[in-house]
């Protein structure tokens, strides 16, 4: 799933300081696994701000949506009839959700709830670890399944640097070395020896590097 | 070895005698003379010098400019080149940018993470890494073309160098990965740091038994200890590096003003001892900011005076 994390209450007070009607949107997917931007945290930063409001001696409306997804148009449709009440919406879907929205309803200010931050697992509550960059060229199949290029902090492709210490990173020692983990996977597969095939240098377009990206499939296309 | 380039480094290391490098790193600042400075007091007992490319991440003046430097001094540089910072285009270029001055050396890195320099905000680059830097050397050089596959016109001709770390984790894979690299087209190692001899020796019994100590040049690395307090630092807050308790204690029983003295002594034995070990075709000595001790190494470690080669 994508993982966000919360933002700063006073950051969301800030750049509401001049709007009057203010919708939260909420998201029912990966942010509310991740407990970032469901119903629930929908909720606490709604009364966080009307109390702000009050303190503030200011007349602030403040209402509470929480879509199925927010990155697809069908439910993004059903705020439609109620949109124009509101000068501002604070989304609490993850970044894609934020711009999806900010497209469908050009001429509202949208504003970020949360950060978005990787693309993860829940490791236990309360814990997410991230696992894939979508760099758009899967290598798990040679990498014994851990993926070097999200996991490695220098996304090193041939093994471990110099700096893995008892299977730790050499950046923080709460970070599993990505290599550690490659090396003890292929030992229980019994695939050490494929430890020594040189991995080739990697074609970076279909990531990042590449541009904005797009996946088109025309066999599901209507 | 058959020599493939220009390189004096490869040259003594063919003709079968122990090859002496240092380092020198160069200055927080554009002057000049740091380099120069530090270069004056090593360069008659050394054959090559290596320039650190923003080591620990820490921004300084660069590498090929440091190491245009010394060739104008007449000297014999090694250009360290991480992958950290540059992309394909610009370590293709750099590449080429040294070799318009006839740098003939090049060690192969990754480079220390930016989080422990002075940039921890700061992006990495990392579209290649260092198993794949040595393979563009060589490409470039053997098949005169870039990545790419464009021609290049007057092609670098550099002897191709890279890092080793026996001591880091997982150890069962640190022979492979010399393998790997030797694989990838490297001719010279430089190895970490080394204090403990006992896990070196094995490290290098696993090289032997491969055979690859006749595949690649593994030049033994040596850094002084100047303080017992340098010793634990090293110990306790380097990652991959392997200091024993017996160094730790043997500085800290000598009195402090003795502990630089104790340090060279350790280097030097450390020296005698590696010798004889079948595969070590020299030394790495990188005596951080303390260059000025390069030279009584190397006479008390025997490695005095230098091969003269054409």
């Amino acid at each position: 799933m994508i993982v966000a994390d919360k933002k700063p209450v006073e950051e969301i007070i800030e750049y509401l300081k001049n709007h009057k009607n203010i919708l939260i949107l909420g998201c029912n997917e990966c942010v509310t696994v991740c407990e970032a931007g469901g119903q629930k945290e929908v909720q606490v930063l709604a009364s966080a701000l009307r109390m702000n409001a009050l303190k503030e001696g200011k007349d602030v409306k403040i209402d509470e949506i929480t879509l199925e997804r927010q990155c697809d148009h069908e439910y993004l449709e059903e705020i439609r009839d109620v949109i124009d009440q509101y000068d501002a919406v604070v989304s609490l879907a993850c970044g894609v959700g934020i711009q999806f929205t900010a497209e469908q309803y050009p001429s509202i200010m949208v504003y970020p709830g949360v950060n978005t931050c990787f693309m993860g697992a829940t490791e236990k509550r309360g814990v997410w670890t991230e696992r894939c960059q979508g760099c758009g060229q899967c290598i798990l199949a040679i990498t014994g399944s851990v993926c070097p290029v999200t996991r490695c902090a220098k996304r090193l492709f041939n093994g471990p640097c110099g700096g893995s210490t008892k299977g730790k990173c050499e950046i923080n020692p709460d970070i599993d070395c990505a290599w550690q983990l490659i090396v003890d996977r292929m030992k229980a597969l019994d695939k050490l020896d494929q430890f020594e095939k040189l991995c080739p240098i990697k074609d970076w377009s279909t990531d990042r590097a590449g541009g904005p990206r797009k996946v088109v499939r025309e066999d599901v296309q209507q | 070895m058959s020599v493939k380039t220009p390189s004096k480094l490869e040259k003594i290391l063919s003709e079968g005698h122990l090859a002496v490098t240092s380092e020198c790193g160069p200055p927080r600042g554009s002057d000049p003379e740091v380099i120069t400075k530090k270069a004056e007091l090593i360069k008659d007992h050394v054959d090559a010098i290596n320039i650190t490319d923003n080591q620990t991440s820490v921004t300084r003046m660069c590498s090929l400019a440091a190491c245009i430097r010394l060739k104008m001094m007449g000297l014999e540089p090694v250009l360290q080149m991480v992958t950290r910072d540059r992309n394909r285009i610009a370590l293709q270029s750099d590449i080429l940018g040294a070799a318009s001055f006839d740098i003939h050396n090049i060690l192969c890195l990754s480079g220390d993470h930016q989080s422990f320099g002075d940039c921890a905000q700061g992006q990495n680059v990392h579209d290649i890494d260092s198993m794949q830097l040595i393979q563009t050397v060589r490409y470039m050089r053997d098949e005169k073309k870039f990545l790419g596959g464009d021609e290049i016109n007057r092609p670098p001709q550099m002897f191709v160098g890279a890092a080793a770390n026996p001591f880091a984790d997982p150890f069962e894979i640190r022979v492979p990965r010399l393998a790997k690299k030797v694989a990838a087209g490297v001719e010279f190692i430089q190895t970490q740091c080394i204090y403990n001899l006992d896990k070196f020796e094995e490290w290098m019994k696993g090289v032997r038994d491969r055979g690859l100590h006749e595949k690649v040049y593994i030049l033994a690395g040596l850094t002084p200890m100047k303080s017992v307090g340098m010793a634990r630092y090293m110990k306790n807050r380097v990652p991959g590096m392997d200091v024993p308790d017996e160094v730790v204690q043997r500085l800290g029983d000598t009195p402090k003003e003795k502990q630089p003295e104790e340090g060279i002594k350790i280097c030097i034995e450390s020296i005698e001892r590696l010798k004889q070990v079948e595969g070590v075709a020299g030394f790495h000595i990188m005596a951080i900011e303390w260059e000025e001790m390069v030279p009584e190494i190397v006479e008390k470690g025997g490695l005095y005076p230098r091969p003269k080669v054409n």
